[in-house]
């Protein structure tokens, strides 16, 4: 082993390969989530009780109400794509506790103290929990195809499915990442977290459509960015589905508020140590 | 500017404020190349506050310092670059194996991937953890996964490594096998390593040079020896009490014991 000269290697190449050393350092906190959920998937079926007493249960008693309007299909289908965004949404809301667990054991210290950039290291994360909501997603797809839910099978719709949900569950990762940041306890981080489950929830067009919405409401709805990952995933997932914005317009504001919390999460992750 | 070559680190009135609350004032230190520092006081004294302003976690209120020639202000890529950090805390994740520990790191300080698998091995080696790397780290014990953090820290050659507590909760036999690492270290490859320590002991055997800091400032600074000159003592514990005097309970506060308890359980 020998001892490298105290000013290190030239900068100009790691700055040269800016780009590659983000997404290098990205996939290195990807691959250890993966390995760990690889050996303890417990969590993910654990997690699928939920949304499978949201389909079974309320689902099937709606859907025979005729209570909500549905458009050309029956509630069931369209209650499927909302499902599924809300798993997202749940098991990505949550995410940012792990941070605070990790800044208890030293973990987010040493890596803070890495070279790494710290928007990798929230990029990592939030492409983490994007592979967990992806398994979920699984599990909702058996479900939804065991009730004889129409789903479209063409592999361009599943791709698009796909991205939407590690987009939509890295977004809402970011913004848990974000909280932990800021309010740095788990009991504050805990309170928070249920206080805005359920409004992001309600206020979208996840179990009902918008249009049905009082106007103060529909406002929020739209200004809430679940309601663009269920209206892509309704668009993408069922056979016949239809986007009410454009699936283009619907990735693109999932993206623009992807990229904004990162970068504001990457300013604020260091804090959380402090 | 980067101060003297020879100098690992260099601070220039670092200074950190808290609410109005000075944890680090106008701190002034040079350390040389390939020297152990120790950096001593109650708790609450301003050690991991500095530790934290040098590896760039927390920035300072005033002031500036030099890390192995990199600016903590305008340069903190360049700092992080040239050193290795292990924690106060028990910081090696037990869902993952010894292995897999290092290789995430290997990953992030940009070894390159041919050479990843050797340079895991030499450090692995270089800590006795070769037959022990693939086991779950939470089956290792204390000195063990402490011993696999300065693996981790060292992965990438730095010129320096910042230890915060590096013993602490460790039974004597799994700290006096860390201390011969570092000293290895120092002797080997010329490693500056900067250590906070509670642990008169660690100070006076480990240590070539010593600040005791007390109330966010440096109470006295030199070797082991001189230290021990000066207050007419015969150990370092001697010098602890001449030097911080009757110990002020306003100084720790509950964060600060939270910290090192918490970090001395895990290691048990």
């Amino acid at each position: 082993m020998t001892s490298r000269k105290p000013d290190g290697p030239p900068d100009s190449w790691i700055k040269a390969l800016g780009v590659s050393v983000f997404l290098r350092d990205t996939l290195a906190i990807v691959a250890v989530e993966l390995v760990k959920l690889r050996r303890d998937p417990s969590e993910i079926i654990t997690r699928s009780i939920q949304p499978a007493l949201w389909l079974l249960v309320f689902g099937q008693v709606f859907g025979r109400l005729r209570a909500v309007p549905s458009g050309t299909i029956d509630y069931f289908t369209f209650l499927a794509p909302g499902i599924l965004a809300q798993s997202v949404l749940f098991i990505s809301i949550f995410y940012g506790i792990s941070v605070i667990w990790e800044r208890d054991l030293g973990i987010l210290q040493k890596l803070l103290a890495s070279p790494a950039p710290r928007s990798a290291l929230v990029l990592g994360k939030a492409l983490s929990a994007g592979i967990r909501a992806l398994a979920q997603g699984l599990i909702i797809y058996l479900l939804t195809m065991f009730m004889h839910v129409h789903l479209n099978w063409s592999p361009v719709a599943l791709i698009g499915v796909a991205a939407s949900i590690v987009l939509g569950a890295a977004m809402f990762s970011t913004f848990s990442l974000m909280i932990a940041c800021i309010v740095k306890t788990r009991e504050r981080f805990m309170g928070i977290g249920q206080v805005l489950t359920m409004p992001l929830f309600f206020a979208s067009n996840a179990i009902y459509p918008i249009a049905i919405m009082p106007d103060w409401l529909k406002i929020i709805a739209r200004i809430n960015p679940l309601t663009y990952l269920v209206d892509i995933l309704r668009a993408l997932m069922i056979s016949g589905g239809s986007s009410s914005f454009g699936i283009g317009a619907d990735l693109l504001i999932l993206f623009f508020v992807l990229i904004v919390l990162v970068l504001v999460t990457a300013r604020l992750y260091p804090a959380i140590v402090r | 500017m980067s101060g003297p070559a020879n100098s690992a680190i260099i601070t220039e009135n670092l200074t950190r404020e808290f609410k109005g609350r000075v944890a680090v004032d106008s701190l002034n230190l040079t350390i040389s190349s390939g020297t152990v520092f120790g950096l001593l006081g109650p708790n609450g004294a301003g050690k991991s506050t500095t530790i934290k302003m040098l590896t760039t976690m927390l920035s300072p209120t005033r002031g500036s310092a030099f890390v192995a020639g990199h600016s903590i202000l305008s340069d903190p890529v360049g700092v992080r670059k040239s050193m290795g950090y292990v924690s106060q805390m028990l910081s090696a994740d037990g869902a993952l194996t010894g292995f897999e520990n290092l290789m995430l790191f290997a990953r992030i300080y940009g070894i390159p991937k041919s050479e990843r698998r050797m340079r895991i091995e030499e450090v692995l080696r270089f800590m006795g953890l070769l037959e022990s790397s693939s086991q779950m780290v939470s089956s290792y014990s204390g000195g063990m996964i402490r011993r696999l953090e300065i693996a981790q820290s060292m992965m990438h050659h730095p010129p320096i490594l910042f230890l915060d507590e590096p013993t602490v909760g460790l039974d004597p036999l799994a700290r006096h096998l860390v201390w011969d690492k570092l000293q290895e270290l120092k002797t080997l490859f010329g490693t500056t390593i900067l250590l906070t320590t509670h642990d008169m002991d660690e100070a006076d055997q480990l240590c070539d040079d010593i600040a005791l800091m007390h109330s966010a400032k440096i109470a006295v600074i030199g070797s082991p020896q001189e230290l021990k000159l000066q207050a007419g003592a015969d150990s370092m514990d001697g010098v602890f009490i001449h030097f911080v005097g009757e110990i002020s309970d306003s100084t720790t506060n509950y964060h600060d014991i939270k910290e090192t308890r918490r970090a001395a359980r895990l290691m048990d």
